[in-house]
């Protein structure tokens, strides 16, 4: 036994075991919907749209359905045939299964084609013509509020959140909600204010890209279906999916696995929807994987404007703060309205400002739909506000670190919404971020040509609320026991974190815990696995289960008159009450709902916004070559506060995947659009971060802290470290050569020009 | 060839194999559809992620580009051949010690790359690692565990070279 194994027995939360899975992992043996296959199953390869708006005018599949191998075709006319009303999103009911009437970007599905052998169905996919009359098309999410362009002529909430309901009918706009803070008057405090600065940040679109592609098949049965996708949220996808059918939840059976990857890109439904119909139009088992390319066409995350205005006082505090931001839904809302409102809150960043207004836009356009992506729209914020603060710190004159630290939030100070702050230590979070990176030191030399610079950033998130976790643990009479979450471990640890609140919380090593994989036939509901919200929700709700189960057992034990204080293995316990070796389980419950105050509609305030925040600050030391414009970051430092850590170390592999994740947003990646058309879909032309672009000095730190209402103390932390990271580095250039750049990605193209603007000696544009 | 294909002879993880195969299937294709090995995965599509990477003749290959057909009388490695029965290699066993993954999707072809290195260069520096292994991406970005991981199975194995075990 090594050490950590022997400190796991006796405390189990705080320990960092090796993941429950790493065995399977390591040998290829692990589970995955990408391995699904199911006796007589079909394969559906799509057709997609080649206009960015367009009325279709007529789909030709003749060519494709005489191609021999090819079951069926289908357009969005046969889906009417199963589900008559077929548009699904969480927060609009404006997404069809395949187009109807209309296309709306690029790559939109059209059609399907059905083999057994998934290279017939592509083939014949190949063959299908659609005819479009094409409409005028919008792409700038800014343009897309005054453009004449119409992506949807009715905006269709669905019935999930009521503060959508105004919108219901809403006729000829691209605007899918205006979520508004309003907190005293900001005019005031701009004129009162010894300063005043006011800037605009752009960000560009791109993908989570999970190795695992999207993936999900669909299995007919007896007035029943059962789902079995790549999804974080099997729970949501049994309700919506049961609602498209107009079926009962009970006869839609949803099941996950572990997935190759998720990053927000697996919620809500993606495939879920067209294997449904795909499966009940052919009465046959249907799986749809995509290809890595297709997933560009799926899902990605908000490009977005941010204009952002501040007045600072001759003290150097920030009075009065207006947040204009844009986001680009693309052609459907998915989650965005939420986005537009849950992170939009919190746009002014993590400072004590006493005149805060916002104006947070969900817009139509007619590119992919963008959705949740790690972050939740929080990223492009920070990326706003923290080189927006970083402005303002250099043109006071003010140290960056001082200037953050004489305005940040700290516990007890109401946040903009009202919300009065409690453990988010965003101080000791800074702090630490200081004396690791030596910022007090002297600053890096200059070297010719080679300048080097440091920058900061720090932001904070909400929780998503309020949700639901439901959860079971049984213990068998041998002493095991069993979790039944519906929590999906895509990578982020879910199932050992986990494991290790039931062990501690019920006694039973961590050796003797198993998980059942997300079911929604067997396991309770979940709202989700997103937003970093699981250790907090789906943790209190094993935690309320394993003391349910240990209440039993002890009950058990009192019934049977054992004094509390006898000791008695698990299975003599059940052996002594049922009278055979093996007979008996019991079965704890837990369910936890976090408390939560809706906003005001007119002020989008709250007292109670969210259950605990999230703190992530990044500092980065950069080296550019101011002749290339080559940026190097040589270090990468994330602090986090991840309250009480249930697994320090997956929390630091968590935090060093979502800076390097970040890094490549903010360095690499850029989903390049020509008139709605993707131009560089692929991994080939789309680069994310490898080997060689990882800093040589990589490394993360977290606050000891504690959340109160935690189990065990513990909060999220799956998003933290990817909050600053693009404008830490911006910092750092300007730092490093005094040049600002305000959109993303930072290319050496784009410093470069910046360089040479500001020489006096512009390059020429292409 | 006939509409099924053809037949090859191979050997797959030490022990002899054959399967029919068409022209246009895929080595990955092949190695789940008529042998249920799943280790070895079609991401990308483009050979640049390196998560379907196995050994064909002991040199690491692509297995969604490479042929099937072009296996027959080669010797095939899959990282399903690595572990002997419970007991991990010497590389696994470092993946797991140094926590380097975290979907896991990615890391049977990190396994088989990091073997392949270790095999050539048993003292690989830390920039020989980034660079061997600069092919196999990996989204959840776990790159310093993997790092670390290789390192310590080369010291790991380095050590049980120094002192053979059962002596």
């Amino acid at each position: 036994m090594r050490q950590q194994d022997i400190d796991a027995a006796e405390r189990p939360v705080g320990s960092s075991v090796p993941r429950l899975e790493s065995h399977a992992k390591v040998t290829g043996a692990a589970p995955y919907i990408h391995n699904l296959q199911l006796p007589g199953m079909l394969h559906g390869k799509i057709f997609r749209s080649s206009v960015a708006h367009g009325r279709i005018r007529a789909i030709d599949t003749r060519a494709a359905a005489a191609l021999p191998g090819v079951h069926a075709v289908v357009t969005g006319e046969d889906v009417l045939r199963v589900i008559p009303d077929p548009y699904y999103g969480p927060a609009f009911h404006d997404q069809p299964i395949l187009a109807l009437g209309k296309v709306r970007y690029i790559g939109e599905p059209v059609a399907v084609v059905l083999a057994a052998d998934p290279h017939v169905a592509e083939e014949a996919a190949a063959l299908i013509e659609a005819d479009y009359e094409e409409l005028p098309a919008v792409f700038d999410e800014v343009e897309a509020a005054t453009s004449q362009a119409i992506v949807h002529e009715e905006l269709r909430p669905a019935g999930t959140f009521p503060d959508l309901k105004h919108l219901k009918g809403r006729r000829d706009t691209n605007v899918g909600l205006d979520f508004r803070l309003r907190r005293g008057d900001v005019e005031g405090a701009f004129a009162r204010a010894a300063h005043v600065f006011e800037h605009e940040f752009r960000i560009q679109p791109v993908m989570h890209v999970p190795l695992e592609p999207f993936v999900s098949a669909a299995e007919p049965g007896e007035r029943s279906l059962t789902i079995h996708s790549a999804t974080q949220m099997p729970s949501f996808v049994r309700i919506e999916i049961a609602r498209l059918l107009g079926w009962s939840d009970s006869q839609v059976r949803v099941k996950s696995s572990l997935l190759g990857g998720g990053f927000g890109a697996k919620v809500y439904i993606k495939l879920e929807a067209l294997v449904a119909a795909l499966a009940l139009i052919v009465r046959r088992p249907v799986k749809v994987s995509l290809r890595m390319e297709e997933q560009f066409y799926t899902i990605t995350n908000h490009a977005a404007t941010v204009r952002i205005k501040s007045g600072i006082d001759a003290d150097g505090r920030i009075v009065g703060r207006h947040c204009q931001v844009w986001w680009n839904g693309g052609a459907y809302a998915d989650i965005g309205p939420r986005i537009t409102q849950k992170s939009g809150f919190t746009a002014a960043g993590p400072y004590d400002i006493e005149h805060v207004h916002i104006d947070s836009y969900a817009m139509y356009t007619n590119l992919p739909p963008a959705g949740a992506m790690r972050g939740f729209g929080v990223p492009q914020l920070v990326w706003a506000y923290e080189s927006h603060t970083d402005m303002i710190a250099r043109a006071l004159g003010m140290d960056p670190l001082a200037f953050r630290m004489k305005n940040v939030l700290r516990d007890g100070r109401e946040h903009a919404t009202g919300t009065v702050m409690r453990d988010t230590p965003i101080d000791r979070v800074l702090e630490q971020l200081a004396e690791r990176m030596g910022w007090h030191g002297a600053p890096p030399p200059a070297q010719g040509a080679l300048r080097r610079g440091r920058g900061i950033a720090v932001g904070i998130k909400a929780s998503i609320s309020p949700t639901t976790s439901m959860a079971m643990v049984t213990v068998a009479a041998d002493g095991s026991a069993t979790i039944f979450s519906n929590t999906v471990d895509m990578g982020q640890g879910s199932d050992t974190a986990m494991a290790q609140i039931v062990a501690e919380t019920l006694g039973v090593p961590l050796s003797m815990i198993r998980t059942v994989r997300p079911d929604t036939d067997v396991v309770p509901y979940d709202m989700g696995t997103l937003g970093s919200r699981s250790t907090f929700h789906m943790g209190h709700a094993l935690q309320a289960a394993a003391a349910d189960a240990r209440r039993q057992l002890d009950a058990m034990k009192a019934g049977l008159g054992l004094p509390a204080d006898e000791a008695i293995g698990i299975g003599d316990l059940f052996f002594r009450k049922f009278g055979m070796r093996g007979a008996g389980n019991v079965t704890g419950v837990g369910t936890y709902t976090p408390g939560y105050a809706p906003v005001d509609p007119q002020t989008g305030l709250s007292p109670d916004i969210t259950p605990y925040w999230m703190t992530g600050a990044t500092g980065a030391e950069v080296e550019i070559d101011t002749e290339t414009g080559h940026v190097r970051v040589l270090r990468l430092v994330s602090v986090a506060d991840a309250g009480k850590a249930i697994n320090p170390r997956i929390v630091d592999t968590q935090l060093s995947g979502a800076a390097i994740m970040q890094l490549g947003a903010t360095l690499y990646e850029h989903m390049q659009f020509a008139q709605g058309e993707l131009t560089n879909g692929a991994l080939a032309y789309y680069k994310i971060p490898g080997m060689h672009d990882i800093p040589p000095a990589i490394e993360s730190g977290l606050v000891e802290s504690r959340q109160h209402s935690g189990p065990f103390g513990a909060k999220g932390v799956g998003e933290s470290a990817s909050f600053g990271v693009s404008p830490a580095i911006a910092n750092a250039i300007e730092d490093a050569t005094g040049v600002r750049l305000t959109a993303l990605p930072i290319t050496p193209e784009t410093v470069l020009r910046a360089l040479r603007e500001r020489e006096g000696r512009p390059l020429a544009e292409q | 060839m006939g509409p099924d294909g053809d037949s090859i002879a191979f050997t797959l993880n030490g022990k002899p194999a054959s399967a029919r195969v068409a022209p246009h299937h895929t080595l990955v294709e092949m190695l789940r559809n008529e042998f249920g090995l799943f280790g070895a995965r079609e991401s990308c599509g483009q050979g640049l992620c390196g998560c379907c990477t196995v050994l064909v003749d002991g040199q690491a290959v692509s297995a969604c580009l490479y042929l099937a057909a072009l296996v027959d009388g080669a010797q095939v490695s899959t990282v399903e051949g690595l572990a002997d029965g419970d007991a991990l290699s010497g590389v696994q066993q470092a993946f797991v010690d140094c926590g380097a993954f975290q979907c896991g999707f990615c890391t049977p072809g990190f396994v088989m790359m990091s073997t392949q290195l270790l095999a050539r260069n048993p003292d690989p520096d830390e920039h020989d690692i980034r660079d061997y292994l600069s092919g196999n991406l990996c989204r959840c970005a776990a790159y310093p565990q993997i790092v670390q991981a290789v390192q310590c199975a080369a010291s790991r194995q380095k050590e049980d070279h120094a002192q053979p075990r059962g002596e």
